[in-house]
């Protein structure tokens, strides 16, 4: 701020040309000046620090802190959260495979009775027609039989009667009858 | 700044830097006078303004620069005043923290071409330290009483010994404000002084690639000093205080 040396200034630590004589630092007359504006400028900041800046920064820096702790509280919770939807996962994963066996087991038992049952009911079927068979087979064979025995009968009157002879009944079908079981 | 006058040859007034002079008119300088004292000072306290009440006026949780500024300013001196003069030290903080500020912008801010560094006035270092001193005492008295007196009276060295101690501790006590203040003025003082110097020399054409060198690497050793100079006349202030609050060693 010593460029202008036309700049002089009035008073005993300044020569003629503007320059200092000794050290301005030690020249007592312009302290209390010195004094005075530092003492204003000290009471300045220390206003508007104590008053407003420091509460402040105070209060953000807690609240930050405070944000930070939070988040991480938060952050842990859902950590475990994860954690815990995981084991229900795999729990459920492990019910729905038993859910899944017992029900292919039921299922084969199911198809398994239900087979045994038409198996049963196939086999009793097919005995009652192989029965049912059998008896119309017998009924045919004794319907065969008793035809035989009225055509034999029929025959051998119509043969008696052929050459001559008077049939007698009786003996035609007792001599017929007696042929016949042979 | 050396002059080259009209006849010729360097002239030297690296002092006249630290002129004091009324910002306006000519006039005389009284202890009320605006001056370039006051001028600078004021740009102190608005540049403080600008980064701690500007800066933090949005109250961001995730700050914006100038805020985080100001925060990792108020971390370093809280944690300072917190760790040197312990729990019950905190409530000075705002204190410690006025000084702290002024003497860092003020330094700073003497370190632009042109500015004024009222950290390099002898008065105005001396006000900060003779401050510092006698808030100390009368607080280590207050708190105290007379077992503050115990900071002088070595209990573990020999009988013998503890009388000459207490001297040499009381007048190693009463050294403190001196050379606090002195530290600080001197600090800047010289270093501004040192630059005016080389800019002198800067003006012979033979030497001018030198003394411009020198300035640069002084200027870079100014912004090292001004920076630790606040630091430690802070923590030199954190550590009187301790010894207001707890005396015994």
């Amino acid at each position: 701020m010593a460029t202008e040396t036309t700049d002089a200034v009035a008073g005993a630590c300044v020569d003629a040309g503007g320059s200092a004589l000794g050290m301005p630092q030690l020249c007592a007359d312009w302290m209390s000046n010195q004094i005075f504006w530092l003492v204003i400028t000290l009471i300045a900041i220390y206003f508007v620090m104590s008053r407003i800046a420091l509460p402040r920064i105070g209060a953000v820096l807690a609240e930050r802190s405070g944000t930070i702790t939070n988040d991480i509280a938060a952050a842990e919770e859902l950590k475990n959260k994860a954690a815990e939807a995981e084991a229900a996962y795999d729990q459920a994963l492990l019910d729905a495979r038993a859910e899944a066996q017992k029900i292919v087991a039921e299922a084969k038992a199911e198809i398994q009775a239900e087979l045994d049952v038409e198996l049963q009911k196939a086999d009793a079927e097919i005995a009652a027609k192989t029965a049912e068979s059998e008896a119309a087979i017998a009924e045919i064979r004794e319907g065969a039989k008793k035809s035989v025995n009225a055509v034999a009968k029929d025959t051998a009157k119509a043969l008696v009667a052929a050459m001559g002879g008077s049939a007698d009944a009786k003996a035609i079908t007792a001599a017929i009858t007696a042929r016949m079981k042979g | 700044m050396a002059e080259e006058k009209a006849e010729g040859g360097l002239v030297f007034h690296p002092l006249d830097q630290f002129i004091v002079k009324p910002l306006f008119g000519d006039g005389p300088i009284h202890w009320y006078t605006p001056t370039n004292v006051t001028l600078w000072m004021g740009i102190a306290l608005l540049a403080i303004l600008a980064v701690f009440v500007l800066g933090s006026r949005g109250r961001a949780i995730i700050p914006s620069r100038l805020q985080s500024i100001g925060e990792l300013i108020y971390g370093f001196i809280y944690k300072m005043v917190e760790d040197v003069t312990g729990k019950d030290g905190v409530k000075y903080f705002p204190y410690i923290m006025t000084l702290f500020l002024f003497i860092l912008f003020a330094n700073y801010l003497a370190l632009l071409p042109m500015s004024y560094s009222p950290t390099s006035m002898i008065a105005v270092t001396a006000v900060l330290g003779f401050g510092v001193f006698i808030v100390v005492t009368v607080l280590g008295f207050v708190l105290n009483g007379p077992a503050f007196l115990g900071l002088f009276w070595m209990k573990d060295a020999p009988a013998v010994l503890r009388p000459i101690i207490a001297i040499i501790e009381v007048i190693s006590y009463f050294v403190r404000p001196v050379s606090h203040s002195i530290r600080l003025a001197g600090n800047i003082m010289a270093g501004h002084a040192v630059i005016k110097v080389f800019a002198g020399f800067a003006a012979l054409t033979l030497v001018s690639p030198v003394a411009i060198l020198g300035i640069t690497a002084i200027y870079g050793l100014e912004v090292l000093v001004a920076g630790i100079q606040a630091y430690v006349f802070t923590i030199l202030t954190c550590v009187y205080l301790k010894d207001a609050l707890h005396p015994a060693h």
